[in-house]
């Protein structure tokens, strides 16, 4: 490895001013379970690494009545040891303690799952299914980016010079919320997902109608795909919004979903496949959102 | 450029300097001679190399030397105390958990954080919690059985 600077910063101002001045040859680490393998891979340099897990902001958790806001560095177990997070946000959680394995999740977190911005990420589709948002801090002030908006490229965000994200924040999801996220692995073991769906359902109060719902796509696209949207405009077409819960109307979502896709074909899977597993999954994830809907009515 | 840290291994206070691209795995075993901690993969892929950080196992050629400054650090050379092996320790051994033993420092390490966030757990569940430890030997039934045998002993 090229030898490089280690900062380890207590303000989210320190941690600014030492990415602004090195730009692209400084990265923030957070959990490291992609940076380290990424600098020990040769994949770049760096001049300096910048430990974030000292800024308290980064690291804090808050779950109140107003939603859940939950620090960039905050690492996957703090989630779902937390009981009242894993009750009121299993759509998160299904990610959450799905990453790695748990020496994975004792260090890594879904800040640095979409910071990383990678295709495969399985933390960024249920973010975006909640309709949470990134708090970016950076030397021009701070702002708020939608997930959705966030990832550009492979490995490439609406980050810039010198900017970090300080934490994300996911509003309080309604009564008749409910949320799921599932991928497909070829085996049950950690390895990166042929393709995932994270989907999210809001029901009326009977619980058979859809008023609003989210699915979003990861492994299928260079970056995370909401249906119906795109990226930067303000036009949503919900694809359930209005229908009745049933088979046939969770069919044309999964048909729906299955034509956003843009995969490619690799060694983990081909565009057919990749396409089938969308619809499958789109299925299963509103079938596991609806339930999980109903129990929270 | 070196750091100083100070770091509690197995109980034991160690302060130095290391460079800042230098590894837990690499400082646990190449300063401290503490070569239980096995490196079987470059990747952070095989879990042979996990050790407890604050309780909570993470594979530590995933980890900085200087990142682990003011924590506490177990390695397989902690789990016996007073002459006494670790009930993990002994359930390997009367179970047949091992056959070459390469990746058994992180399977033992790894099942103590298993059981120690859940003392009971299913057949399932260990197997999940041990899908980042990977056996070359594939010797993976009876290492089950031995993190089954171990809560037995824990529980009683
Ligand atoms: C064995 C193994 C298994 C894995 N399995 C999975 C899996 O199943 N699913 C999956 O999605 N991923 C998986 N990963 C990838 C990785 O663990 C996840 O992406 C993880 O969530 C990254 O979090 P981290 O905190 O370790 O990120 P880091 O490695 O610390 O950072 C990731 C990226 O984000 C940047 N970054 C970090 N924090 C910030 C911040 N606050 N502001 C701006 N940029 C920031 C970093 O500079 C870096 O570019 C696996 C990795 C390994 C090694
Ligand atoms: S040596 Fe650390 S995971 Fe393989
Ligand atoms: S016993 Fe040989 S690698 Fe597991």
């Amino acid at each position: 490895m090229h030898p490089f600077e280690y900062v380890a910063p207590t303000s989210v101002e320190g941690a600014v001013k030492v990415l602004g001045e090195h730009g692209e040859r400084a990265r923030p680490i957070a959990g490291g379970t992609d940076v380290l393998v990424q600098l020990r891979g040769g994949r770049y340099e760096l001049d300096a690494i910048v430990d974030v897990k000292n800024i308290p902001e980064l690291m804090q958790i808050r779950n109140d009545s107003d939603g859940l806001e939950f620090g960039a560095a905050v690492a996957c177990y703090q989630l779902y040891e937390d009981p009242g997070i894993s009750a009121e946000y299993p759509g998160i959680i299904d990610a959450a303690s799905l990453i790695g394995g748990i020496q994975i999740q004792s260090r890594a977190g879904l800040g640095g799952n979409l910071c990383n911005a990678a295709p495969s990420a399985d933390g960024i589709g249920p973010l975006i299914v909640y309709k949470a948002v990134a708090k970016i801090t950076g030397p021009n002030g701070s702002r708020e980016v939608a997930v959705e908006d966030f990832c550009t490229a492979p490995g490439r965000t609406v980050l810039q010079r010198g900017e970090l994200v300080v934490s994300i924040s996911v509003p309080k999801p309604p009564k008749g919320f409910g949320a799921a996220y599932e991928r497909f692995i070829p085996r049950n073991e950690m390895d990166i997902a042929v393709a995932g769906v994270a989907s999210s359902v809001q029901l009326d109060s009977s619980g058979h109608t859809f008023e609003a719902s989210r699915i979003a796509l990861a492994s299928v696209g260079p970056t995370p795909i909401l249906c119906g949207y795109e990226p930067g405009s303000s036009g949503y077409d919900d694809p359930l919004a209005g229908k009745s819960v049933s088979e046939d109307s969770i069919a044309a979502a999964g048909k729906l979903a299955r034509g956003s896709a843009s995969p490619i074909n690799d060694m983990r899977g081909t565009i057919e496949q990749r396409r089938h597993l969308v619809d499958v999954l789109t299925r299963r994830t509103i079938g596991l959102a609806v339930e999980r809907a109903r129990a929270a009515l | 450029m070196g750091h100083e840290i100070t770091v509690t291994v197995n109980g034991k206070i160690y302060a130095g300097s290391v460079e800042p691209r230098l590894l837990l795995s690499q400082y646990l075993r190449d300063e401290l001679n503490l070569t239980g901690t096995h490196v079987g993969c470059d990747t952070t892929s095989c879990g042979a190399c996990s050790v407890l950080l604050n309780g909570r196992a993470v594979k530590s050629c995933n980890v900085l030397a200087v990142m682990a400054d003011g924590s506490e650090v177990t390695t397989v050379e902690g789990l016996a105390s007073g002459g006494e092996y670790h009930p993990i320790q002994r359930a390997f051994r009367d179970e047949h958990g091992l056959q070459c033993g390469f990746c058994t420092p992180g399977m033992m390490i790894t099942a103590v954080d298993i059981l120690s966030n859940n003392p009971q757990p299913t057949e399932s569940e260990i197997r999940t919690g041990l899908r980042g430890n990977l056996c070359r030997c594939t010797g993976y039934h009876n290492i089950v059985k031995a993190v089954q045998s171990a809560a037995a002993e824990l529980a009683s």
